[in-house]
């Protein structure tokens, strides 16, 4: 057989990974047929909808249901009470604590789910709920952690305050658990011998995922076969249908999930909301199909909060600046039940990642989790468990600390990095880092910016500014992050006690096209772009050929879903590895039919050849093709793989950002006017989708950083609750973006691939706020709290005097 | 709970005619009525914008509309826009340079998109952000929007320079 086709055109035509492969789902999302929960449509399928507590605390003294149940069309109201005799008032969270389904008893927070409603339509549904007669009896509202923490008002009754939590001993009835980790002796001396120390507090503030898609459910109880099927906006399916499971006693096997198209899930989609669990009981009560969605209020008053960390910093170092230690203390506040989604053995996840990219030799982190009269969640938005809170911290304890030493906080960076040769480098507080070139990341980011240029120009402008020249300062804000993403490794990452592994199962047709499987869930992200690149690397068949299936867990392998960066660094090396298992057979079929030995074909692309004669060969397609009608001795027939991946570590991407701002300091308007992100996520799949991850986490955390907040007053009444009050960015409010990358592959990952889309935000966050606070560090600001928006800078610009 | 009306539709191209209560919103009629799924539901205040669509020539958020305040209007939704082998340029331009991500927000920023094309052939970048500053999105940052939207304006012209 003769080939003309050169080596390269054989590696283009496959649009494996590298390249910039135009998506496959925007086909269907163009045209307006993607298929989310909301179109979901079965025949005699109801309606289901909440009533909602109106208050933050208080004792439900009767529930009357009638004059709703009056209304034509409405099939049931469900309470608390009836859901006790099948024990599903109440569930277990992720955290290893226990939320109620629908209020036993009292409420504990806004929005509290009290009644669920079970209509032929959403609007009967409506009504319905307007006419649920609730007698409440207010009670004592706590919204502050430090004031939760010494109050006699005790929120959770249902728990004995002298027992232990989850997470071991609890100190005061509202109290969730103290987590500890380092030598806080060790690091309190470090502190007492430094010659420089600095200490700053600040809170970060609570917040919300937001996806554009709201939550929701649809459970279809198929009562002749005992088969329940439950749609939903899931990011991690195969969990949801072991909780099912274990709620509701159907055997897991008569359970199937699936998550169709998600609108965007940012960790909104990772916990189990009452919702869920009312579709179900519903369904089961009425035999028919039971929808259920929530209104964007609904969404961001009860399902997932995110953040919500008041931290205080202690940070040594010498004279010239070598850091030599930090102290951390976090108060968590937690809402009315522990419904963090973090890996079990982590309650306060990842935050001991919290000395950065930064050699500190010795390091102490605390977190007190406690319980306030606010809603439950604690979920990672766009993040590795608790990751922002951590990234925000050092590199505001960086600034500051440069202010103490008064040295630039670029140098005190560059001076404290964590060096190349010492990867796998062992931090303080307990992860090896797999693999990083901080020094090389930093110096490109400064010199591609100008950095000393900007100083210049800023020393220039506050001369400006105090002449009276301009009102508008400018600001520099710096940041450099080392994340922490793709859980994990089995041995200590678990959620319920599942083991957070990937899975990948590859099926090869005849005719040399294929089918995988994967345990993840995507919302946006391109798996079925990506994963089919890597594939397309891996096995030599093209990725256009190569069909990429998730979220139905009646057909994809067991995975734990798709947050914290995951997808790529487990489920994509699952890929890689079952797509290795695939060639590892194939080379068996194509030795057979090149007959010579199998160590005597090599892989090349999209064939094997005969080792020292490359015109010999047989392609993965014909290979394909021979696997399904060659009796092959000793091989059997078929050409499939499945692949579960347990990481042997965290992978830890990083990256540089610069962010130029002017802030006008009469109106407060900060105003970007140029971002520089590095990203190094090792090996680079797909630098399209890179690239749209990179500027979607960007806005995600301009949009935290500059003005995004759920925010209380002290009753506990939900002051930002619709997008009038909830700040989501437009393409009015947002700049452009420059991005850059360099690449530093994970040495334990079989394609050296880090994850992304997470690293945007987590940098973003505080190399926005720095800049917020870099303009005004010439004035006297060292630390003023986010989000930072028009009004809280213009106060900032005030409380400094500039407005006198 | 109310006495039913008469109402007519146009909805891309195809007559529509049904009883139905007025205070069923447009995009509850569109979606479960008539199961055009593509403009969705984020907000129900009018901020997000994924349930745009056109009424009569104008960009109009169905979230908020009482279909009754619709009666006897011609509807375009992104159903309306292109057909599979023949796409809407705004539809492959979003393809081209990543314009989306998880695409909830899609259907309503190209319905929009085509609009505003309409209403100003040539845009500025600036022109561009806030004549979509109505529409949302959480995924991309815009930026890609933007260029997307920038993109088929240029290459509509170019088509439209050769016709002539």
């Amino acid at each position: 057989m003769k080939d003309d086709v050169t080596r390269e055109d054989r590696i283009g035509a496959l649009g494996g990974m590298g390249c910039e492969r135009k998506r496959v789902e925007d086909a269907r999302f163009t045209q307006g047929q993607g298929n989310y929960l909301d179109d979901v449509k079965l025949p005699g399928m109801l309606f289901g909808d909440f009533v909602r507590s109106p208050y933050a605390h208080a004792r439900i003294k009767s529930i009357n249901t009638d004059a709703a149940m009056a209304i034509d069309g409405v099939i049931a109201v469900l309470t608390a009470e009836d859901l006790a005799p099948l024990n599903l008032h109440w569930m277990p969270t992720l955290a290893g604590d226990k939320q109620m389904v629908l209020a036993d008893g009292k409420v504990l927070f806004q929005g509290q789910e009290v009644a669920f409603v079970v209509a032929e339509d959403r609007y009967i549904a409506a009504d319905a709920v307007e006419l649920v007669e609730v007698d409440y009896e207010e009670m004592p509202v706590i919204t502050d952690p430090y004031e939760a923490l010494t109050s006699d008002v005790v929120l959770r009754e249902d728990l004995d305050p002298k027992a232990d939590g989850a997470h071991g001993p609890r100190d005061h009835h509202n109290h969730i658990f103290k987590w500890e980790v380092g030598d806080e002796t060790a690091t309190n001396q470090v502190m007492d011998d430094a010659e420089v120390v600095a200490e700053e507090t600040m809170y970060y503030h609570r917040t919300h995922p937001c996806p554009l898609e709201t939550c929701g459910s649809v459970a279809s109880m198929d009562k002749v076969n005992g088969k329940l099927t439950l749609w939903g906006t899931f990011q991690a399916p195969h969990v949801v249908r072991t909780v099912a499971s274990l709620l509701s006693g159907i055997e897991e096997h008569n359970i199937r999930v699936i998550a169709p198209d998600i609108g965007g899930g940012f960790g909104n989609k990772v916990g189990v909301y009452p919702g869920y669990v009312c579709s179900i009981v519903a369904s089961i009560v009425t035999g028919k199909p039971v929808k259920w969605v929530e209104d964007r209020m609904e969404n961001l008053m009860s399902t997932a909060f995110a953040r919500d960390y008041w931290m205080k910093g202690k940070i040594s170092a010498t004279k010239d600046g070598k850091i030599t230690g930090l102290h951390c203390h976090v108060t968590a506040d937690h809402g009315a039940f522990d419904a963090c989604a973090d890996p079990s053995k982590y309650p306060a996840g990842f935050m001991n990642i919290c000395t950065g990219s930064y050699d500190i030799p010795t390091a102490y982190l605390g977190v007190d989790g406690v319980y306030t009269n606010k809603a439950p969640g604690g979920v990672s938005y766009r993040c590795s468990f608790r990751v922002t809170e951590a990234v925000y911290f050092i590199e505001r304890m960086i600034e500051v600390l440069a202010i103490e030493l008064d040295m630039d906080p670029a140098e005190l960076r560059m001076k404290n990095f964590i060096s190349k040769e010492q990867f796998p480098y062992q931090a303080p507080l307990g992860w090896e880092y797999d693999s990083g070139d901080y020094h090389t990341a930093w110096e490109k980011a400064l010199e591609t910016v100008d950095y000393k240029g900007l100083r210049a120009e800023q020393a220039q402008r506050i001369e400006d500014f105090k002449a009276g020249k301009t009102r508008k300062l400018m600001g520099i804000g710096l940041t450099f992050f080392t994340e922490i993403v793709g859980a994990g490794p089995v041995k200590n990452c678990d959620i319920l006690g599942m083991g957070m592994f990937d899975s990948c199962e590859i099926r090869i047709h005849p005719t040399g096209s294929a089918i995988a499987r994967l345990g993840t869930i995507s919302q946006g992200q391109g798996h079925a772009t990506t994963f089919a690149q890597i594939l397309a690397t891996e096995i030599g068949l093209p990725s256009d050929s190569i069909t990429i299936e998730e979220g139905d867990t009646d057909t994809a392998p067991y995975g734990l879903g798709t947050y914290g960066s995951r997808s790529t660094p487990v489920a994509g090396a699952a890929t890689a590895l079952a797509g290795r298992k695939i060639r590892a057979k194939a080379q068996m079929i194509a030795a057979y039919l090149l007959e010579v030995h199998d160590d005597d074909v090599e892989f090349d692309v999209d064939r094997f050849v005969v080792k020292g004669a490359p015109e010999k060969f047989k392609t993965m397609k014909e290979i394909a093709y021979a696997a399904y009608n060659q009796a092959i001795p000793g091989v059997e027939p078929g050409l499939e793989a499945v692949s579960y991946y347990d990481p042997p570590n965290m992978t830890y991407p990083f990256g540089a950002y610069v962010c130029v701002m002017d802030i006008d300091v009469d109106t407060g308007v900060p105003e970007i006017r140029r971002f520089y992100a590095l990203d190094d996520c090792g090996t680079r799949i797909n630098p399209m989708i890179i690239e749209g991850q990179v500027h979607g986490g960007l806005t995600e955390a301009l949009a935290v950083a500059l003005g995004q907040e759920i925010a209380y007053d002290k009753l506990g009444n939900v002051k930002t609750g619709t997008l009038m009050d909830f700040f989501l960015p437009t393409a009015w409010e947002v700049p452009n973006y420059e991005t850059d990358y360099t690449v530093t592959p994970s040495p334990h990952h079989p394609i050296g691939a880090k994850g992304v889309g997470e690293s945007p935000h987590v940098g973003g966050v505080p190399c926005f706020s720095n800049a917020v606070h870099d303009a005004f560090k010439a004035f006297g600001l060292r630390q003023s709290h986010m989000p930072h928006d028009h009004w809280r800078i213009w106060k900032t610009a005030n409380d400094l005097g500039l407005h006198d | 709970m109310s006495d039913k009306m008469h109402i007519k539709l146009n909805v891309n191209g195809k007559d529509e005619e049904f009883l139905a209560e007025p205070r069923e919103l447009l995009i509850h009629t569109l979606r479960e009525r008539l199961d055009i799924t593509g403009p969705h539901i984020g907000c129900e205040t009018t901020h997000c914008g994924a349930c745009t669509v056109t009424i009569d020539g104008k960009s109009v958020k169905s979230c908020t509309m009482f279909l009754a305040q619709a009666n006897g209007a011609e509807i375009t939704t992104i159903e309306g826009m292109g057909e599979p082998d023949n796409l809407h340029v705004l539809q492959s331009s979003f393809k081209e340079h990543h314009g989306l991500q998880c695409g909830f927000c899609t259907p309503g920023m190209i319905t929009r998109a085509a609009k505003l094309l309409e209403e100003n052939p040539n845009p500025t970048e600036e022109d561009v952000r806030f004549g979509m500053a109505g529409n949302i999105c959480r995924c991309t940052g815009y930026q890609n929007i933007v260029k997307s939207i920038l993109a088929a304006a240029a290459e509509m012209n170019s088509a439209k320079e050769a016709a002539e």
